[in-house]
C-alpha cells in the first residue's frame, strides 16, 4: 500500500507575474510503506520544492497529495497532523536550533504534539540515539556542539516525533566522511528497526545507491524516472543528459563490459564489485 | 619552485582566555603555482587555516608570510588580500549584485581601479571561468555550478596569485562540481595560480599536486596523490573516504592479486582490472 501518493502535481513560483517560474510540473508518484527512496536532480530541479509539498508546508497550484489514501489539503486545518507525520529535515538544519540545551530542542516538536513528560524524555533520549548524538550532549547549549552533532540535534528533533515518513533535504552537505557515515547508519537503522518510510534527498550518488531502495529523478520540474536504484543507475545516458552522474564503481563495470569482460553492470558498491572480480578471477 | 605561502610553527586560538587551541603547531610550505589539497573532519582546523592565509586570523603565535609579507603587518593588509583570494561553500552567501557582471566587478571597485580598468578585469575573469555569455544575467536564476564560478569570477578579477577554496563543491550537484573542478584545474594549469582546496571529496583530491591532512589542529599526513593514497587502511582508521576505484584495487590487491599501487581514477582502474582478467583467461 503507499502511504505517500502525489497526483499531477504542479506548482508555479511567482505566478502571474514576469517572473513566472514553473517549479514542478504535473509530477506523479507513489511511495510505498516501509520504503527507503533517493530522489536526486540537478540544482533547481524542483526537489526541495517537492518534499515541501510533501508535508504540506506548501500547497500544489494543482494536483493532489494522498497521505495514507487521504488527501493531505481535504481538511486544511488539520494540516499540522500531516506535519507530525510526515517530518521533514531541512538543508542545514542546524541553522534552526535555538533553545537553551540540546534537550529542550529536541523535546520542541513532542512537547507540541501534546505528549506526557514521561514520554517526552524516552522519545528525547531515543532520538539522540537513533541521531547518533551522545548521552551527556543533552545538557548542553546547542551552540557548543560541532558542526555535525548540530546537525545530529536538529535531525534528532524531528525524529522524536516519530513521524512515519522521514524526509531529509541533503542532511550530509558540509558534514565529513565519518559524520556523513554515522548519520546515514542511524538513518538506516531507523528505518529497519521501526519500518519506517524514508525519503532522501542527496547530491551524492554512492550514498544514494549504497542506501536507497528505489530512486526518483528530477530534471526541470519533471519526473523522469522511478524505479528501483540499480535500473535507474543503468540509465547512465538519462542521468549525464539531466546533469547527475552514475557511481564511480558503476562506471568501471560498463567499461570493463563493453571491453568484453562479462561483468554485471548493475553493481555499486565497492564490497559487491570485489566479490564480482573475485568470482571472475577464482572461476577460471 | 619559489616559496610563496610559509607557515611555520603556527597556534592559533579563537579566544584569548581559552586553552582551546584550534591550530597546534602547523608548519606547511606553499611553492607558487602549486595546487594543495587540504582534508580532515570537521573540526579539525581546516577552515581555520584557510582564514589565516589571508590575514582574516592572525596566528596566535608563530608566522605565516605571503610572498615574503608578514599576515600581522596590518599596513599590508590590503596587499595581501589582492593576492590570496578566498572562495566559501555556499555561493549564495558571497553573490552581493542584481547582475553577474556587477557582482563580479564588486571586489575590483573596492580596489579603486579605473572603470576601463575593471571592465577589462571583468571580462577576463568571466572569460576564464567560461560564464561570459551570462554577464548580464541575474545571479539568482543561475545554477549552483554556475554562481560558485561568478564567486570565483570576483576572486579572479582582483587577478590573485593564490586562491584559497574552501569545500567550493558542497552544495553543488555532480555537474556543478565538475565546473568547479574543472574552472579550478584550469586556472591553476593556464594561468598559473596557486591553489589551496579544501574538500570532503576525496575524488577532488587526486587532482593536486599535494595532499595535506589536518587531525585536531595538526598536520597528520602529506604527499602526491600516488603516497596519500597508497596505504587504504591508515586513511581509513582516520576515518576518510577513499575514491570507490581506489579502494577496491587496494582490496584485490590485498589478496594478492598483481595491480598497481594507488589506483586514482577510473580510466586507471578500468585499464587495470581489464588486464588482471585478460591475463587470468589467457592461462587457461
Amino acid at each position: 500500500m503507499s502511504i505517500i501518493k502525489a497526483e499531477n502535481i504542479t506548482l508555479m513560483y511567482g505566478a502571474g507575474t514576469s517572473f513566472e517560474k514553473t517549479a514542478l510540473d504535473n509530477v506523479s508518484f507513489e511511495i510505498e510503506k516501509g520504503e527507503f527512496t533517493g530522489i536526486i536532480g540537478h540544482t533547481g530541479s524542483g526537489k526541495s520544492t517537492l518534499v515541501q509539498l510533501l508535508n504540506g508546508l506548501m500547497k500544489p497550484d494543482k494536483g493532489c497529495i494522498y497521505l495514507d489514501e487521504k488527501n493531505i489539503w481535504k481538511k486544511p486545518k488539520q494540516i499540522r497532523n500531516v506535519r507530525f507525520r510526515v517530518g521533514l529535515v531541512f538543508q542545514y538544519p542546524e541553522h534552526q536550533l535555538f533553545e537553551e540545551t540540546v534537550y529542550k530542542d529536541i523535546a520542541f516538536g513532542p512537547k507540541n504534539m501534546g505528549l506526557e513528560e514521561d514520554e517526552i524524555d524516552r522519545r528525547v533520549r531515543q532520538a539522540s540515539e537513533f541521531a547518533g548524538l551522545k548521552e551527556d550532549k543533552l545538557m548542553l547549549s546547542p551552540f557548543d556542539l560541532s558542526g555535525g552533532e548540530k546537525r545530529r540535534a536538529a535531525i534528532a528533533g524531528v525524529i522524536a516525533m516519530d513521524p512515519e515518513v522521514l524526509i531529509l533535504d541533503e542532511p550530509t552537505a558540509g558534514l565529513d566522511p565519518l559524520g556523513r557515515d554515522a548519520l546515514l547508519s542511524g538513518i538506516e537503522d531507523y528505518h529497519r528497526s521501526r519500518n519506517k518510510t524514508i525519503i532522501l534527498v542527496s547530491h551524492n550518488m554512492e550514498d544514494v545507491a549504497r542506501y536507497c531502495e528505489k530512486v526518483l529523478v528530477m530534471s526541470h520540474g519533471k519526473k523522469i524516472l522511478h524505479d528501483t536504484t540499480e535500473s535507474v543507475f543503468t540509465r547512465s545516458d538519462i542521468l549525464e543528459q539531466n546533469g547527475l552522474r552514475v557511481p564511480q564503481i558503476m562506471k568501471v563495470m560498463s567499461e570493463l563490459k563493453q571491453k568484453g569482460i562479462n561483468v554485471d553492470t548493475s553493481i555499486m558498491t565497492v564490497d559487491k564489485a570485489f566479490i564480482e572480480i573475485i568470482n571472475l578471477l577464482s572461476d577460471k | 619552485m619559489k616559496e610563496f605561502i610559509k607557515i611555520e610553527n603556527v597556534y592559533y586560538k579563537y579566544y584569548d582566555n581559552s586553552d582551546n587551541f584550534a591550530l597546534k603547531g602547523i608548519d606547511l610550505t606553499i611553492n607558487k603555482g602549486e595546487f594543495i589539497a587540504v582534508v580532515g573532519h570537521n573540526g579539525c582546523g581546516k577552515s581555520t587555516l584557510s582564514k589565516l592565509l589571508n590575514s582574516i586570523f592572525i596566528p596566535t603565535t608563530g608566522t605565516i608570510t605571503v610572498d615574503g609579507i608578514d599576515t600581522k603587518n596590518d599596513d599590508k593588509l590590503f596587499e595581501i588580500r589582492k593576492k590570496v583570494g578566498l572562495v566559501l561553500q555556499n555561493p549564495d552567501n558571497q553573490i552581493v549584485a542584481g547582475i553577474v557582471e556587477e557582482d563580479v566587478a564588486f571586489g575590483c571597485e573596492n580596489l579603486g581601479f579605473r572603470p576601463q580598468e575593471i571592465r577589462e578585469r571583468v571580462d577576463y575573469a568571466l572569460k576564464a571561468v567560461d560564464m561570459y555569455d551570462y554577464r548580464l544575467h541575474s545571479p539568482e536564476k543561475l545554477s549552483g555550478g554556475q554562481k560558485q564560478r561568478v564567486a570565483i569570477a570576483g576572486i579572479i578579477a582582483m587577478k590573485p596569485e593564490c586562491i584559497v577554496l574552501d569545500e567550493p563543491t558542497a552544495m553543488l550537484d555532480p555537474k556543478g562540481r565538475d565546473e568547479v573542478l574543472n574552472t579550478i584545474r584550469e586556472l591553476n594549469k593556464k594561468l598559473g595560480i596557486t591553489i589551496v582546496l579544501i574538500t570532503h571529496y576525496m575524488e577532488e583530491t587526486i587532482l593536486a599536486d599535494k595532499i595535506v591532512m589536518m587531525n585536531d589542529g595538526a598536520i597528520m599526513l602529506s604527499g602526491t596523490p600516488k603516497e596519500f593514497f597508497s596505504d587504504v587502511e591508515l586513511l581509513k582508521r582516520y576515518r576518510l573516504d577513499v575514491p570507490q576505484v581506489t579502494e577496491l584495487c587496494y582490496k584485490l590487491k590485498g589478496c594478492g592479486y598483481e595491480l598497481p599501487d594507488s589506483v586514482l581514477d577510473e580510466h586507471e582502474c578500468v585499464e587495470a582490472l581489464y588486464k588482471l582478467l585478460s591475463n587470468y583467461n589467457e592461462l587457461l
